[in-house]
């Protein structure tokens, strides 16, 4: 009893110390995960960490989020994964939740207004970089090409909402996928 | 009900974020300003907030816009919302992940949704894009603006860490305004 609530408590502060030191969002956290999970605490095995990088790119969610549920699971049953889940969600919530309440103040400031006028166009960069690198991975055939432009023209210039692209080029990834299947085998 | 507003749009919001925090951006954004709770150039400022601090994008803005539109509670609720189809997916999948991995269902899922990710951050790329150049008339503030672009690009592909661009892009945008310029 004691030593399970032991590990309970190491899951809660090993995942706000993961929460805490990743800047830049779910894939930096990766090797501080690995580090952290499964050399140090054996909470699960390398090849399983592979495995739910690979599953949490095809659920939704934060990265960071899905590696937590999932290795809390493994370690602790439900208790694991919900007390996983909230360290590595609380280091953001207070943080934001400071910030919130400091940038309330700051705002109108001309210092402030000027340095974030420069700030968005370093934001588009870095957006653009993210935009090379994700089509870099997406797989190239004709469907995807036409997919990619069709979601681009509706997202971008039509107004269709989001979910209804995601949505629309899930379901047409999947009947193509099932059709050329059966293609093969007839 | 504010607070319930909160839960249910960043529970959709988490429900449908794929491949990362700039996809979801045209999502986030619609949301946001259909219900007035924050301006498309205040959302683009957070992107930045957000790189600067730990934590994964979906968490932050979620907890930011709670914060901004209800207080601590409305926080909660936001967070609470964009977290909770995560855990409950990963916590069924766990227990079958071999079966969820080999599945010709998701692999076909995935081959649609790969490309609807590029679309979606390309479709933040305008957006974004627009905030950056339209609100400006003038030669002046146009090259200001595609200066600093122009140099955070240069960073952003020799790999500088994003903290880095953000930084820099803050002291052009600092020097450009008083001159004048930006």
């Amino acid at each position: 009893m004691n030593g399970k609530i032991k590990n309970l408590a190491r899951l809660f502060f090993t995942f706000m110390k993961i929460g805490t030191f990743t800047f830049g969002g779910g894939y930096a956290m990766i090797p501080l995960i690995q580090r952290e999970a499964a050399q140090k605490h054996g909470w699960i095995t390398e090849e399983e960490l592979l495995d739910i990088f690979a599953v949490a790119e095809s659920t939704p969610g934060p990265i960071a989020i899905n590696c937590a549920t999932f290795v809390g699971k493994k370690a602790g049953g439900f208790a694991g994964a919900f007390l996983a889940t909230l360290g590595v969600v609380l280091p953001s919530f207070v943080i934001i939740s400071l910030i919130a309440f400091i940038l309330r103040r700051f705002w109108d400031i001309k210092a402030v207004r000027y340095a974030f006028n420069g700030i968005r166009a370093g934001v588009l960069a870095l957006i653009i970089k993210a935009l090379v690198s994700m089509y870099r991975q997406c797989p190239k055939s004709p469907l995807a090409y036409g997919l990619m432009g069709a979601a681009f023209v509706c997202a971008a210039f039509l107004d269709v909402s989001a979910l209804l692209v995601i949505a629309a080029c899930a379901l047409t990834g999947l009947a193509f996928s099932l059709l050329s299947e059966r293609g093969d085998r007839a | 009900m504010i607070l319930l507003q909160l839960f249910l749009s960043f529970l959709k919001i988490g429900a449908f974020t794929f491949g990362g925090g700039y996809a979801m951006l045209p999502l986030i954004q619609a949301e946001v300003e259909a219900r007035g709770w924050m301006g498309r150039e205040e959302l683009v400022n957070f992107v930045a907030v957000s790189e600067s601090t730990p934590g994964p994008f979906a968490v932050n803005i979620a907890t930011y816009v709670g914060a901004e539109t209800g207080s601590l509670a409305g926080a909660a609720c936001a967070t609470l919302g964009v977290v909770l189809p995560s855990f409950v997916i990963i916590f069924i999948v766990a227990g079958c992940y071999d079966k969820f991995k080999s599945s010709r269902l998701v692999s076909g899922c995935m081959t649609g949704l790969r490309p609807a990710v590029v679309a979606l951050i390309g479709a933040a790329v305008i957006s974004v894009g627009k905030t950056v150049f339209l609100p400006y008339s003038g030669a002046g503030p146009l090259l200001g603006g595609a200066m600093i672009f122009l140099i955070s690009l240069l960073l952003a592909f020799k790999k500088l860490h994003p903290i880095w661009v953000i930084l820099i892009s803050a002291a052009l945008g600092l020097a450009l305004g008083y001159v004048g310029i930006y």
